[in-house]
Parts: structure tokens; sequence; C-alpha cells
């Protein structure tokens, strides 16, 4: 689950880690008292939407009275802010971020992935502050410094200090920046989080070292442990059908095609949506109904998908195992009684009693196309488009 | 011969009194495997259709001379679930739980890692070796016994592979989900050595998906340490970044984990990487020179 960055502050706050003094608002007459609050005469007004490269697509501005603070977030307020991560559609800006203005003297890169490899939590670190992790691990990645930390013992201090020195930094920087990399580390463990980045991390004229972005992810996993922290999800970030998939318990996601389908297992469901893709099709979405395919689920993942409007056929491919074929058949046959649907449905299910299960669709009323193999019901589906 | 498990081994199930433990137990009863005790807190003394439970795994071990566990527990116990099996000195432990958090398991994985505990999964389908031994949820019947050894990070679409091998007459060796979440007990890495050492085993298929670089990684180790023939199918080149695709390990992140980067590595390899998941079986025919 992703949040905002002005949550993530709020957090990394919360467990003394040094962010700016900002405010949040949502409407152009709150910035002047937020304004009053910060103090100073310099202020960067941030538009909060969950997606990176704000500052290119003008969601980020600093400036240089509180009129024009207010202007600013005016212009931010409901715009659509477009960036390299949101398409082209952008996202709508609802919140924004005033911040006091830093005095910015060196801009750094921080971040903790748990890593795949290593398997454990592993810190990263660059001079190269605000540009993409991803970009200076492609072109330079001698420059980027790591430290894994044995779940064990947590990061020790003298990581932290090996990172700060890695850094340049330098005098009262390092203490700063030691007990900066506990704390952000504590956030991270504690909350569960899968991402944590800070980019940039500032140094400031003071000597002060100071987080100026955040970004938190958390594992989706174990959010049943942050009751606080699942609160703060924003589904006007969310896609809605994905939201509404979600309500009932089903594994969606939406993508630009016209060939809806529904599969039960996520790598199959991921192997469907490529062999769509072989015949010449193009999947609508990933769709994973789960081991027991039961009626309502099914019923629920038709309504699903035949609300995508671009849907032109469907696609049900289950390997039955556990679950029954014939009881799936079934529990397809009764979701089309209760959900109508106007376009051709695509049906192939092996595995066990899948024989019964071809009887079960040969004999109802409802016009299925039954494929006997996987390649098949791709070609029928795709085939299916054209007439 | 096969590899992990067979016809001696003898399973405890932990979590059997539970809906999932109990199904799932009933089966590989039915299949033939050894379950020879169940483990669940408080219910010591009982037993699950003529299976002993115990309170503890040390005591189900000592009992029985169990040297193997499967887990059905929900995913908060599924943690320490592990590591009371470890604990125990139990050989392998395969996890079927999904939705245990990273973080649990990364303590979990470093806790046990180097000691004499192999840990399969978590969030996987478990391991079968045909007509000896099934431990997970495996449909049982779409296997057979055979020459190709298996090994993927999904589920039903293993059990979609395992059909093609055994419609084509070929049938399977062994079979195993290594799971879909993003840190887990044994590798690809790990079961290739297994079934470039096991002599019965005559081709490896590899299933893998987007996210992370395990099949990167597999690929490096099957250039310099595997001779046999190894087919595989990557998942999600359809994929769209920056999703997570049902599975928690299956997203790609930072431009890194996509389907197109695998498939490269792969194929530089030598290894015959399936276009389609339909042609899974044909390939390992034509690999084996048939």
């Amino acid at each position: 689950m992703k949040i905002h960055e002005y949550q993530a502050k709020a957090i990394l706050k919360k467990f003394g880690v040094p962010v700016p003094d900002g405010e949040v608002v949502t409407d152009a007459s709150q910035v002047t008292a937020a304004c009053g609050k910060i103090g100073g005469n310099v202020f960067v007004v941030k538009a909060q939407i969950h997606a990176g490269g704000r500052g290119k697509g003008g969601g980020v501005k600093i400036a240089g009275s509180v009129d024009e603070a207010v202007e600013f977030t005016k212009q931010m307020l409901g715009m659509k802010l477009v960036t390299h991560q949101t398409g082209p559609e952008g996202k709508e800006v609802k919140t924004v971020l005033i911040e006091q203005g830093i005095n910015i003297s060196r801009e750094l890169y921080l971040g903790i992935v748990i890593d795949r490899v290593s398997s454990r939590p592993v810190f990263m670190a660059s001079e190269a502050g605000g540009m993409e992790i991803e970009e200076v691990a492609a072109k330079t990645p001698e420059l980027i410094l790591k430290e894994q930390v044995d779940p064990a013992v947590g990061l020790r201090p003298y990581q932290a200090r090996k990172l700060a020195f890695g850094l340049k930094l330098t005098g009262p920087q390092v203490r700063k920046a030691e007990k900066f990399l506990l704390s952000l580390f504590r956030a991270f463990q504690e909350n569960d989080c899968s991402l944590a980045e800070i980019n940039p991390l500032v140094v400031t004229a003071e000597d002060d070292v100071l987080a100026l972005d955040a970004k938190m992810n958390f594992d989706d996993s174990g959010l049943f442990r942050h009751p606080e922290i699942a609160e703060l999800r924003d589904l006007n970030e969310e896609e809605p059908l994905e939201i509404e998939a979600s309500k009932y318990d089903l594994n969606y996601i939406k993508l630009d095609g016209n060939v809806g389908c529904m599969v039960n297992g996520a790598g199959l469901a991921m192997a469907t949506m490529d062999l769509i893709k072989l015949a010449g099709g193009e999947p609508a979405n990933f769709l994973d109904v789960g081991g027991t395919a039961s009626v309502e689920r099914v019923s629920s993942a038709f309504k699903i998908l035949i609300s995508d409007k671009k849907v032109k056929a469907v696609l049900i491919n289950i390997f039955g195992g556990i679950v029954r074929c014939d009881r799936v058949a079934k529990g397809i046959v009764e979701a089309l009684k209760e959900v109508q649907v106007d376009m051709p449905v695509v049906v192939r299910l092996e595995g066990t009693n899948a024989e019964e299960a071809r009887d079960v669709l040969d004999h109802s009323d409802l016009k299925f196309h039954v494929a006997a193999t996987l390649k098949e019901a791709a070609e029928m589906a795709v085939k299916a488009l054209a007439n | 011969m096969s590899i992990l498990v067979n016809k001696d081994t003898k399973l405890i199930v932990q979590g059997i009194t539970g809906k999932e433990g109990a199904f799932h137990t009933e089966k590989m009863v039915e299949y033939g495997t050894r379950v020879v005790a169940g483990v669940t807190p408080g219910k010591g003394g009982q037993t699950f259709q003529s299976i002993p439970v115990f309170n503890t795994v040390m005591e189900a071990k000592k009992a029985t001379g169990a040297n193997a566990s499967v887990i059905f527990v929900p995913p908060v116990f599924a943690p320490d679930a592990i590591l009371e099996a470890a604990d125990a000195g139990v050989d392998l432990v395969v996890c079927i739980t999904e939705g245990i958090p990273a973080l649990d398991m990364v303590t979990v994985y470093n806790s046990i890692r180097g000691g004499k505990t192999r840990l399969v999964g978590p969030n996987c389908p478990g391991v079968i070796t045909p007509d000896e031994c099934k431990v997970g949820i495996m449909p049982g019947f779409v296997h057979k016994k055979g020459r190709v050894g298996v090994v993927s990070r999904s589920g039903t679409l293993t059990y979609e592979a395992v059909h093609q091998l055994t419609e084509l007459g070929l049938g399977q060796t062994t079979c195993l989900g290594i799971g879909g979440d993003s840190i887990i007990g044994t590798n690809f890495i790990d079961c290739l050595d297994l079934f470039e050492k096991d002599p019965e085993t005559e081709a490896v298929v590899m299933i893998g998906e987007i996210g992370g670089t395990a099949e990167e990684e597999a690929a490096e180790f099957v250039k310099a340490n595997v001779s046999k023939p190894v087919v595989s199918f990557i998942a999600g080149r359809t994929a769209p970044p920056g999703k997570r695709m049902g599975h928690a390990g299956a997203i790609i992140s930072g431009g890194k984990g996509t389907a197109a980067e695998k498939m490269k590595a792969l194929e530089a390899a030598g290894i015959a990487v399936c276009e389609s998941p339909a042609v899974i079986g044909e390939t390992v025919k034509a690999a084996l020179g048939e």
C-alpha cells in the first residue's frame, strides 16, 4: 500500500526522523494560517499524489511570500497533475502540503528495501540526491552505497556511521545522520514497510540532516497489525474497479485491452493474459478468482469484468485441482443467470471432472464457446472479438 | 529416485485440526503419503482420523521419527510454526500459508539459514513425488511418475505444465512450488542443483514469473552447473509495471523484474524458453530429442 508524502512525514516525525515543518491544506483559504504556523517567508508548495516526478509536472513550487503560496495552492488544487508515473490522464490534486523553505547545501539519496537476494533489509545511499535510484544504478552502480541489516540485531550504529562517512558527511552532520538512519530503520521495521525512500535527503546550511521528501510503501500482508496505517489508504488514488473487486476479495487489476479474463491462481492468470496477447488480442485485466471459484465469486467477477466498457469478450480459464470443474461450471451457469452478459464467453475447464463440466456447459441454455486447450481458448476469445 | 520427498518420508501436519489442515491431510493420506503425526497446541493426546495429535513438533518427532512437516496455520502463527519445526530438527518444512508479512519471513529465513532444516515456501502448493508422496495441496491425479523435474513459483500454472507432461507420457520425478512471495526458503538454484544430481531426472521445467531476479540467477547457475536440458516459461509478459500481480513477489518495480529481461537471461544460458504456456510439454519432448 502507498501513502502520501505528508502522511509518511507524519509517521517519520513520530519516530524521530527530522522533517521540515509543514501543514496540510485542502483549500486555498487555509494557506495563510498554515504559513503563519510554519513561520518564515519562503514556503514550498507540494501537490500530494501517489506518484513521483511531481516537480517536473508543476506539482512542487517555491513561494517567496504568503500570497504566492496562496496563488500556487490555488493553481494546484483540482489540477490534473501529469508525471511519468501517472499516465497521460494524470491524477487530480486534492491535498497540498506547505512546508518551510530550507537552506539546502547538499542533496543525497537514501532508501531501504527488502532485498530478495540476501533476504534482508538493505539500505541504499548515494550522493546523487534527487535523481531516481534506478537511473543511478544503471549508469554508475559503484556510486551506490549498500548496507545489509541483520534482522536479529537490527541496524547497528556503526553501520549508520559507515553510510554517513560514505556519503562524505562531516562534523556534526555525522552524528545527526546516525540518529536519522537509526530512527528511519525503526520506522521501516515497526510499520512493516516494503520501501522507505528519502529522496532527497538534505544537509542544510546549518548542518542539519532532514527528509525533504519521503515515500513509504507498506507490505499488504503486514497491514493487519497496523490499523492506523490501513486507514491512510486513499481511494482517490486507486482504480474504481479495483476498489470494487477488493470488496469481494477478488484479486483484480485493470489493464487496457478488450478480452476480459477470469482465472484461478495468479501464475495461471498472468499466463492467460500472455496467451491472449500471443493470439493477437489484448488482455483487459488480471483476475484471480481464487481456488474455490464459487457461484458468488464467479458472479461478482463477471460484474467487475463487464463493467469495464472496453471488454468485448470474456475468457474463463480454470484448472480444477482440489476444486472440481463441474462445480465451477455450475457456478458459471448460475452466475450468468444472475448477471446479464451480452458478449461471447469462452470457457476452458481442465482438471478434476473436466468431462462432467463440459456436459454442464453443453446442457445449459446459455451460449458458451467451450475450448479444450489453453491455446484454443485464447484463439477462440480473440476470434470472437472479430465477429 | 526423486528429490526432497519419497515413499519413506514421514510427515507431520502442523495445524492438522484446522479447516485447511484437516481437508488436505485427508487428501495426502488418500494419495499414499505417510502422515505420522499432527500438531495442534492444546490438542495433544487426541487423534485425527487415527493420526496421533501432539502439542509440540518436538514431541511429534520424538514419538514418530518424522522427518518432514507441512504447515497449514494462519499467517500470524506460521513464522512461529516454521521456527518450531526447525528447532525440532525436522529436515524438510513445507509452508503452504499465504500472507506472511515479509519482515517476519526475513527474521525466520535468517534464523534458520545454515541449519539442517530446508524450508520450501511459504505461499506455495508444496512438493510431490508421483505415486510416492504428496506434501501439499496440489491435485495428485494430474501427476504421473516419470522423467521430468518441475520447479515453479506458481500453483495452478504448475498443474497446467504437469498436466501437459503427463498427457505426453513424460511424467515427473518430483514437482515443487517454491512460492510466490519475495522471501522464500528454497530457490530455483537449490532445486536445479538437486535435479541435476538426481539420476532419474532427465530434464527440468522451470516456471518463473515477473518480479525479482531469481530467474536471472538461475540462468547463471544453469550455464555453469546443469548438464540436463532445462525448459522454461515466464509468466507476466503483459503485466504492467508497479502492480502486484496476485503473488506478493510478482511485481515489476523500478523497471526491474520484467519477463523480457528474464527470458533474455534464460535464453543466453541455453535454456529453451517457451513463448506460450501451452507448449511447455512439447518443448520438453523436443529438448529430450523425442
